[in-house]
């Protein structure tokens, strides 16, 4: 009998009930909230209560705005109805809450694994897509919709059918310039956006190793874009590193209990996976997209791809219809495409790692567009700013924001005009996801201020000599 | 949510490879109720609108008879990207209650089936075929029987789709899924007894 997957490891444990048709009943140990009204409302529409509100914990990010702490400066009335029924939903439920203004508040997705509520080993949910995020610890974890969110509410358990398995492994050693972001985006162009539908995806091999915490979070963010909503990185001493002394993380004999069977968890060396995908890290160099899907993406080197070499017709109508929504030329250099905005933000990149990163491009240098930054949290802006990163970024004529998801979705106001171009951190280059008309290119954290100092797209490694 | 037994209607071609719930509707309606009036529109509003609100004519479900269809056939990675089950209710909002595709974001497709709209697993070849039939005879009708699990295209062809025994007795039932979890009480306190005993760490 073969060995056991990391995955299997945590998803057998939470097992509650498994009907005769593989359906699970899977018990979920944390549920993360963002500001979505809707699984609360339905909530409130069953007449139910919260099954374990210790096991719950929320944090508004979509619609808080970043220009401003004030609510009464929130020009949509829906947006402030919105962030007032977190407060009350946290008063009435009793669950955790970082409110709005509280330090710890920020993306849930960066507030997670900061408070030490993402573990591994645990059971994790949240009514958002980018819930693979968190995977990146070695915790199981997915994004739900809304009816599920209502259901893990009043019930601490899913339904699910148990996915299949894919292993990504990347050996060698990342070159200069290349960060968690290159690879995933690497990774998508190579299984494309469809690529891991049905399958929960562990990442490894020596590059995944390599990876901080922070690139093991770009990493496993974008799984969803591959099509898969659960990507998991083994625990190991990194993990626990940087677990050690969360508020959230267990303490004094609890935590020789947890720390015992984190170092259990890792994939047998005899496990068995239905697909296994190996690619070379020194392949891989930064990533621009070009496209309306993340899997249109290319090297920094390489110039805009020609529909005419598309593998069947469709393939190339799409690609066609791309192009031009995104005003783009089959040929074109990436050097000769001007940006109008560059965002450094969003769940994907907001972290300290990537603030110092893109710091070290901005120094000394100015921004030629618009270019905004925005801290994951409340802590990272305060780590930030005690680096004086902040002061870089003001020097370079880049805006330090207040936290949250901003103009990654744009729900919060901060969007792209119509027809205008960026350079984003962010994970989805789909039509109008910045507003409406908008055209997004996904690129890394170094990548986005070398765009931002050069209002243009340009090779990060010839700017700076490290990172 | 209601039942879904059997439907026989016009089949809507969706053309659009990796249709991401943004182009189902946009992120900024999601700050609207699902009750509220006017929730209809949201549905493919950038494809479907102008700036101005004008129908753009070349958009299929603006073309008669796709607009009266309740059936689309779609492409690859159909419902990928955000998680927003609002994407189900704009589709629900228009009774369009199935949605044939050869492959589907894994979120939205578990959304679907809260909601009582069929997600249909076809092969690509297949979907393919049906798309291009119903641009060649707009109005043709699918049937789709979910106690049977078969579908008829829209050019008589017959096929099988496989869908799970509980998603499709929620389905046939319109039954709650919180209703059927609570029979399982005892079970989740059981588990959560044994679980915690042994990492209480995990409880917080």
């Amino acid at each position: 009998m073969s060995g056991e997957t990391l995955f299997e490891k945590i998803w057998k444990r939470h097992v509650v009930v498994e009907r005769d048709d593989g359906q699970c009943l899977l018990y979920i140990d944390r549920y993360l909230s963002n500001d979505g009204p809707l699984g609360w409302r339905s909530l409130r529409a069953m007449e139910r209560g919260v099954a374990r509100p210790r096991q719950t914990f929320l944090s508004p990010d979509h619609y808080t705005p970043t220009h401003t702490a004030s609510i009464a400066e929130i020009e949509d009335p829906r947006a402030r109805e919105i962030l007032a029924a977190v407060d009350k939903n946290a008063d009435d439920f009793g669950v955790h809450v970082f409110r709005w203004g509280d330090e710890r508040q920020g993306i849930v997705h960066v507030v997670g694994p900061e408070q030490g509520i993402t573990l591994p080993g645990l059971t994790l949910v949240c009514g958002d897509s980018h819930t693979s995020t968190h995977g990146a610890l070695g915790c199981l974890s997915f994004g739900i919709g809304v009816s599920e969110v209502a259901h893990v509410l009043a019930t601490q358990t899913l339904w699910q059918g148990k996915p299949r398995t894919m292993r990504i492994d990347i050996d060698g050693v990342l070159g200069f310039g290349v960060s968690g972001k290159d690879v995933i985006l690497a990774i998508i162009r190579e299984i494309s956006a469809a690529g891991g539908a049905g399958y929960a995806i562990e990442y490894a091999g020596s590059a995944i190793r390599g990876l901080s915490m922070e690139g093991r979070l770009t990493l496993c963010n974008m799984t969803i874009e591959a099509g898969s909503r659960i990507g998991l990185v083994a625990p190991d001493d990194k993990t626990i590193e940087y677990v050690k002394g969360r508020p959230f993380a267990p303490t004094g004999a609890q935590w020789d209990v947890a720390e015992r069977f984190w170092r259990s968890l890792p994939s047998d060396a005899d496990a068995i996976f239905d697909r296994e995908v190996a690619m070379n890290g020194a392949d891989i160099a930064p990533m621009v997209t070009w496209g309306n899907s993340p899997e249109d993406a290319i090297s920094i080197a390489e110039t805009i791809p020609n529909p005419d070499d598309a593998n069947n017709a469709d393939h190339a109508q799409a690609m066609r219809a791309a192009l031009d929504y995104m005003d783009l030329k089959p040929g074109m250099s990436l050097n000769d495409v001007a940006v109008d905005k560059v965002f450094i933000g969003a769940c994907t990149n907001s972290r300290i790692e990537d603030l110092r990163i893109a710091a070290k491009v901005a120094k000394g240098r100015k921004a030629k567009v618009q270019t905004l930054v925005v801290p994951g949290s409340g802590l990272v802006k305060k780590q930030a700013e005690e680096e004086g990163l902040d002061k870089v970024f003001v020097d370079a004529g880049f805006e330090w924001r207040l936290p949250g998801c901003s103009m990654c979705v744009g729900m919060n106001g901060d969007l792209l005009k119509a027809g205008e171009r960026s350079a984003s951190t962010s994970n989805r280059n789909f039509r109008g996801r910045q507003g409406l008309d908008s055209r997004t290119h996904l690129v890394s954290p170094a990548m986005a201020a070398a765009a931002a100092v050069s209002g243009r797209f340009v090779d990060v490694r010839e700017l700076v000599e490290e990172l | 949510m209601e039942a879904f037994t059997s439907l026989d209607a016009i089949g809507i071609p969706v053309d659009i490879p990796n249709c991401d719930t943004d182009q189902i509707i946009p992120a900024r309606f999601l700050r609207y109720m699902p009750d509220e009036p006017g929730y209809a529109r949201f549905l493919f509003h950038d494809l479907r609108f102008d700036e101005d609100g004008g129908e753009k004519p070349a958009f299929i479900y603006n073309q008669a008879p796709f607009s009266d269809g309740q059936i689309i056939v779609a492409d690859i990675n159909w419902g990928c990207g955000s998680s927003r089950e609002n994407a189900v209710y704009a589709l629900v909002a228009n009774d369009i209650r199935c949605v044939i595709a050869p492959s589907f974001g894994d979120i939205h497709r578990n959304n679907c089936m809260k909601q009582g709209v069929l997600p249909v697993l076809l092969p690509v070849e297949v979907c393919d075929a049906m798309r291009q039939r119903l641009h060649d005879e707009p109005g043709t009708k699918i049937q789709v029987d979910l106690e049977a699990q078969s579908v008829v295209g829209p050019a008589g062809d017959i096929h099988a789709f496989d869908i799970g025994a509980f998603d499709k007795y929620r389905l046939l039932n319109g039954l709650d899924e919180i209703g059927v979890t609570l029979e399982y009480q005892e079970n989740i306190e059981a588990y959560e007894a044994t679980h915690f005993a042994e990492y209480s760490w995990m409880s917080r």
